[in-house]
């Protein structure tokens, strides 16, 4: 099985290879984001969430990964409590 | 109504002083007035491009540093008289010139010229900001390799960043053989990675090295594939509506054939 996945791979045209390549290491390049812009999406999501639920600030993180062929936003917020609206 | 127009790709060797060369070239056989100005300082090659090599006086330098007014420093073409060069110096580099500078050029070229074409050198340091400064258009040339096609991406990046959002694509170099047999990259795979107007794909053509050994720019020779390529590029910047060209094959075959004049 594994093998004949690897000769997929192997016979597959470099015209092909080369863009599925560019295409993930091309979202990587884009992706990278300064600090600063970094700090202010980390701001403005503490507020959003803040509306609804009380939030840990100090051991919550936020960044860019790369997962698979794509890049993701990773937060992980604790959350202290819910605010209960009525 | 004139335009500014720079040529620039990131990555060394794809050909943007040879595009500069054959739009400028291409643009004033059709009749336009054209300024071509090298902004590559330290590492001068237009010149040569276009046979003009014997006849500089004075350069880009020069005429930013106040010595020689601009009109002095312009190289008349012989063969295409609408076409005028300012050759860069090779003993300064890019510090030389600063972007304020050479905005302020284009803004005095623009009154007498139909097309200012810019040729900017390699790289995203400083020479490339200045080249970009004045420029109402950016050409960015590529080649469908990994490098070329990232570096164009990466530039394509930095013009945005300089508010430059007017910008074009030109595939060069295609290997039609390669792109059939599925070991090069077309147009259409390049236009879905990098998602810019392609206004030209010039194939792989051994009369644009032949043309540049002579000083001749290949546009002027409409038996070549490349040269008929960049005449519908030029046709194209004008404003033409061209349809993209379909590459002649060049097999073993039809190699042989042409030798025996079948």
């Amino acid at each position: 099985m594994l093998d004949s996945l690897m000769h997929i791979f192997k016979s597959e045209k470099s015209g092909k290879v080369a863009k599925r390549r560019l295409q993930m290491v091309l979202i990587q390049d884009r992706a990278s984001v300064s600090p600063e812009v970094m700090e202010r999406i980390r701001d403005e999501i503490i507020q959003v969430i803040s509306k609804y639920m009380v939030i840990d600030k100090t051991d919550m993180e936020i960044s860019l990964e790369n997962v698979d062929d794509s890049v993701a936003l990773v937060a992980n917020i604790p959350v202290q409590n819910v605010k209960h609206h009525r | 109504m004139s335009e500014v127009i720079v040529i620039t790709s990131g990555k060394g060797g794809v050909g943007k002083s040879t595009t500069t060369a054959n739009l400028g070239v291409g643009l004033a056989m059709r009749g336009k007035k054209v300024v071509l100005i090298d902004t590559d300082t330290g590492l001068r090659n237009l010149d040569l491009l276009l046979g003009l090599e014997n006849r500089i006086m004075y350069d880009l330098v020069d005429v930013i540093e106040g010595r020689v007014e601009i009109k002095k420093a312009l190289v008349r073409h012989k063969k295409y008289e609408n076409l005028q060069l300012l050759p860069t110096s090779q003993v300064k580099d890019k510090s030389a010139v600063n972007p304020a500078d050479l905005m302020a050029l284009c803004d005095e070229l623009r009154k007498e010229y139909d097309y200012v074409l810019i040729d900017c050198p390699a790289g995203i340091e400083q020479g490339f900001q200045t080249a970009i400064a004045g420029a109402d258009t950016a050409i960015v040339v590529t080649m469908p390799e990994v490098s070329a096609v990232r570096d164009a991406d990466k530039i394509i990046g930095e013009l945005g960043r300089s508010e430059k959002d007017n910008i074009k694509l030109i595939i060069n170099r295609i290997r039609p053989a390669m792109v059939d047999s599925g070991e090069m990259m077309d147009m259409d795979d390049i236009n879905d990675i990098l998602a810019i107007k392609c206004i030209g794909q010039v194939p792989d053509d051994i009369k644009v090295v032949t043309s540049a050994n002579r000083g001749e720019p290949v546009v002027g020779d409409s038996d070549s594939q490349a040269g008929r390529a960049y005449a519908n590029i030029v046709g194209r910047i004008m404003g033409e509506d061209i349809p993209f060209m379909k590459f002649e094959k060049q097999g073993f075959f039809d190699k042989l054939k042409k030798a025996f004049g079948m």
